[in-house]
């Protein structure tokens, strides 16, 4: 009976696990054989940020079914925060525990402000849900730019204008700096702790999903009004959702602050374009597929670079591959071929085989 | 003490009055049916019991307590499920999920337990799939368990939803229209099953159908609803023999 | 008082840029139930035939604004074509959008690879001698009066092809019921493109005038105000051509107050705000119909 069904769930996500495993293995080989030059290695990071990021929005998107195009709003407040947190304790406390809190610092800013928005953002439906989250994205992106944060012997002192307006004394240190950022943030981030958070945060979302709570929370998206009339606290888990969302994107915002040399609140670092590019991820991925978007993220971050060879037309090819990639994965009819021709899809299990 | 007590149900759209001065009342136990033309109500007499809609005059009593205007969740925790006209899956889900979301509030355990997979979790994902299955089991869908519930044939997604609904363990079931797109065995094979469940399961069921055959074969009771209001109601014998509702229904002449 | 009123005409003129792009959105929106995450990005091809036409070829400016409309035009009918068309019953409006991404990342790299990234000065529309019009004690761009007059005059012509025209009222059929306008003859697939070239070709329009008053040009010029007309859209309630009009317009004003009088860094996010407060108060739009779902 069930237990065929249970087995390949499980299955499934055991093979998504060992599919990390495996990968963070074989790079960790090559690294210490020496294959891998040094800007592939400068990806490492970034690539589990953004594979982490995948997770994150897959599970607003592709798992409650909201569409939110402002994700790269909370990754800028877990790095900020996370970053303004390692800047102050810099000196007093050793590097494992400092990191470690300032990762927890991120998820937890960040899932806070997730609540918050939440609240407003998911009496929303639709498009009008999405829109409001890119208005939050920009917002967040906006006010960050503004601010500034210097530190003296009388403590802290806070502006939304500029530097003079903070009164900061003479050894006074700057550490938000407005529209210059945070610079000088202790770098922790290694490609070890990118895998670790990377990982818990695919186990927290696929064990979520195969439960209980993943199962309201997909029946809010499959059907709304039977979910409520099953009794299911329909805004309960929507929240729920979203909140986690924002903690999973905190957590890879610190990964990625404690990666830089100087944290930057740009539009293309932190803008709607990023979020959009998170969507793209989870979209490619076969929306709801956790594997799918972590394969579309690592695919699509190595694209580029992949593409090096063809110079000035690298990123007119990545955007004709990613059209073509659409359109292949998503047209009925070639849909239809594939599944005819092929028992396994190339990647990610689509919609309907769930 | 009625399971279901209504009084003067009314809830206006605009300047339509969709639902005007509605009265009911349902036995523990029996098998009640609301019939009527189309755009006669009913449905929406079914949204207002549910929490849908908020009516704008009226008191509805479950076991005596007041359940008027309050939200479709907390109704169904009261003690109310339902099934719809248009039938609501989850279409992405298997049919054995289906009915596992509406043993959510009765199986509960924490999300630290399912993130963890600690021992509670594995227990109560055990009772639960126990459980659905039994549920299942008396529609004769447990050997389609794993199906996707969007591949399910029509009839069969129909009686899913019964299966789902009764998940959540109502004291009152309301089914809309279960047995539309049915052919003739299949309307038997469902007949049958509603009787089962009332008889083992202590079910009250209030039902809205057009099949006849249906209706007078195993509702014990009928209100008849036209433009909103009732026309009649009382023992289904009595009620189907009445010279009105045959008018309603094939108009006059 | 009088610079207050200059500010109000330039949020005006550009309001009534946002507004004509925000059509063109809400347009393809109500009618192939898309978002067109593209479309910012035919602004700037606007933008950048207009620029090749007038600064490069040295011809009149009438002559590049109308290769511009042409060339939106066709370019729109052809992105549709090949794009968007092979997704439309992918049962996922999700698919359809990532897809409208990756064409405006293409428009992008290829301007990218023919302009380059260093912006061009675009010469403005205007003649130099009439750059700014003077009246009394008061000096306005000759360029906002002009946006404003297209603007009014683009709705109005819209609002009497939609209303008075076959093709117009196939256009209404297609955005109510696509299915139920096939059957009664509509050709659907026409329909739509007719739909794109009409959007697109406004977005020609406003790429003109946007870059006639703010005459810098790169491959990103559309971006942003295509976001921002994309917010106006939904700002009026998304697939109402009047909604998108009053969105545009107040998403211009606001923009341009708040930068003279709030704070320049901080203008985006308080038009975004506003958005936010709109859109809780009135989770449709202004001019959105509120759709229960019928249970």
């Amino acid at each position: 009976m069930n237990f065929k069904q249970m087995t390949k769930t499980s299955r499934d996500n055991l093979g998504t696990i060992a599919m990390l495993v495996v990968a963070f293995a074989v790079v960790q080989a090559l690294r210490a054989g020496g294959f891998v030059n040094s800007h592939m290695d400068g990806m490492l990071v970034p690539l589990c940020v953004y594979a982490t990021m995948a997770v994150s929005l897959n599970l607003v998107v592709g798992i409650l079914g909201e569409l939110s195009l402002g994700h790269a709003g909370f990754m800028c407040v877990g790095a900020f925060s996370s970053a303004f947190f390692s800047k102050c304790f810099e000196q007093s406390m050793g590097t494992f525990p400092r990191f470690l809190i300032a990762i927890l610092i991120g998820g937890l800013v960040a899932g806070v402000l997730g609540f918050l928005i939440g609240i407003p953002v998911l009496r929303l439906n639709g498009d009008y849900l999405a829109i409001v989250t890119l208005a939050f994205g920009e917002i967040i992106k906006n006010l960050v730019n503004v601010l500034y944060v210097g530190r003296d012997a009388a403590g802290l002192h806070i502006s939304m204008r500029d530097q003079a307006a903070l009164g900061l004394a003479e050894d006074g240190e700057m550490i938000i700096n407005g529209p210059q950022g945070i610079t000088g943030t202790p770098f922790n981030s290694t490609f070890t702790v990118g895998f670790v958070i990377l990982l818990v945060s695919t186990i927290v979302v696929l064990n979520l999903v195969n439960s209980r709570e993943g199962r309201a929370i997909m029946s809010i998206r499959d059907n709304r009004i039977a979910a409520g009339s099953l009794g299911i606290p329909v805004t309960r888990y929507k929240m729920f959702a979203f909140t986690l969302s924002a903690v999973i994107a905190g957590c890879a915002g610190a990964l990625y602050a404690h990666n830089l040399s100087s944290l930057i609140a740009t539009p293309a670092r932190f803008g709607y374009n990023m979020s959009i590019l998170f969507l793209v991820f989870v979209v490619l991925g076969g929306i709801g597929s956790t594997r799918g978007a972590i394969i579309a993220a690592i695919i699509l971050t190595l694209l580029p670079e992949v593409l090096r060879f063809m110079a000035d037309y690298r990123m007119l090819i990545y955007a004709v591959v990613l059209i073509v990639m659409m359109i292949v994965n998503w047209n009925p009819k070639s849909r239809a071929f594939i599944k005819a021709h092929s028992p396994k899809k190339w990647f990610g299990r689509g919609k309907e085989d769930r | 003490m009625a399971l279901l007590e209504i009084n003067n149900l009314s809830i206006q759209f605009g300047g339509l009055r969709a639902v005007d001065d509605f009265n009911l009342t349902v036995e523990q136990g029996e098998l009640y049916g609301l019939i009527g033309p189309n755009g006669a109500g009913k449905t929406t007499v079914f949204n207002l019991l549910t929490g849908e809609y908020k009516p704008t005059e009226g008191v509805i009593l479950l076991d005596g307590k007041d359940i008027t205007g309050k939200s479709a969740i907390e109704i169904n925790r009261a003690g109310v499920a339902r099934t719809f006209q248009n039938i609501r899956l989850f279409k992405q889900q298997s049919v054995l999920d289906n009915v596992k979301i509406g043993l959510h509030n009765r199986y509960p355990y924490s999300a630290v337990s399912a993130v963890l997979r600690l021992p509670s979790y594995y227990a109560t994902e055990k009772q639960m799939n126990e459980k659905a299955m039994e549920l299942l089991h008396v529609f004769d869908l447990d050997g389609e368990a794993n199906t996707l519930s969007s591949n399910l044939p029509y009839g069969k997604q129909r009686k899913l939803e019964i299966a789902r609904a009764m998940a959540t363990e109502p004291k009152l079931l309301l089914l809309d229209e279960p047995a539309a797109g049915m052919n003739p065995n299949e309307t038997e094979e469902l007949m049958e099953d509603i009787r089962y469940i009332r008889e083992n399961f202590g079910m009250t069921i209030l039902l809205i159908e057009h099949d006849m055959r249906l209706v007078s074969g195993i509702c014990e009771k009928l209100t008849v609803l036209n433009f909103g209001r009732i026309l009649t109601q009382g023992e289904t014998k009595e009620v189907l023999a009445d010279p009105e509702v045959i008018k309603a229904y094939l108009g006059d002449e | 008082m009088v610079s207050f009123l200059n500010y109000f005409i330039n949020g005006l003129s550009l309001g009534s840029i946002y507004a004509i792009i925000a059509i063109g959105y809400t347009m393809v929106y109500g009618i192939a139930k898309m978002l067109n995450f593209a479309h910012g990005d035919i602004i700037m091809v606007g933008a950048y035939i207009a620029f090749s036409v007038i600064t490069t070829a040295k011809l009149p400016a009438a002559v590049g604004v109308l290769a511009a409309i042409c060339g939106c035009m066709l370019l729109g009918i052809t992105i549709e074509k090949i794009a968007y068309k092979p997704l439309r019953h992918a049962g996922s409006s999700l698919a359809v959008l990532i897809t409208a991404i990756g064409v405006s990342y293409f428009l992008q790299n290829v301007a990218l690879l023919i302009f380059s990234s260093n912006p061009k000065m675009f010469t403005p529309i205007i003649p130099m001698s009439m750059m700014t019009i003077q009246l009394g004690s008061f000096r306005i761009q000759t360029i906002s009066l002009v946006s404003i007059a297209v603007g009014v005059v683009l709705v109005l012509l819209l609002q009497l092809f939609i209303n008075k025209t076959r093709p117009g009222q196939a256009m209404l059929a297609c955005a109510q019921d696509r299915g139920a306008a096939s059957l009664m003859g509509i050709s659907v697939n026409g329909t739509i493109s007719l739909t794109f070239a009409i959007g697109s070709a406004m977005a020609g329009i406003a790429g003109v005038l946007l870059c006639s008053a703010y005459p810098t040009l790169s491959p990103y010029t559309g971006a942003m105000p295509g976001i921002k007309a994309f917010v106006a859209a939904v700002f009026g309630g998304i697939g109402s051509i009047p909604g998108a009009m009053i969105g545009g317009l107040l998403l211009g004003i606001i923009e341009i107050l708040s930068k003279t009088y709030i704070s320049s860094q901080l203008s985006d996010a308080i038009v975004f705000a506003v958005l936010i407060v709109v859109l809780l108060v009135r989770p449709t739009g202004i001019m959105g119909k509120v759709v229960q779902e019928k249970v």
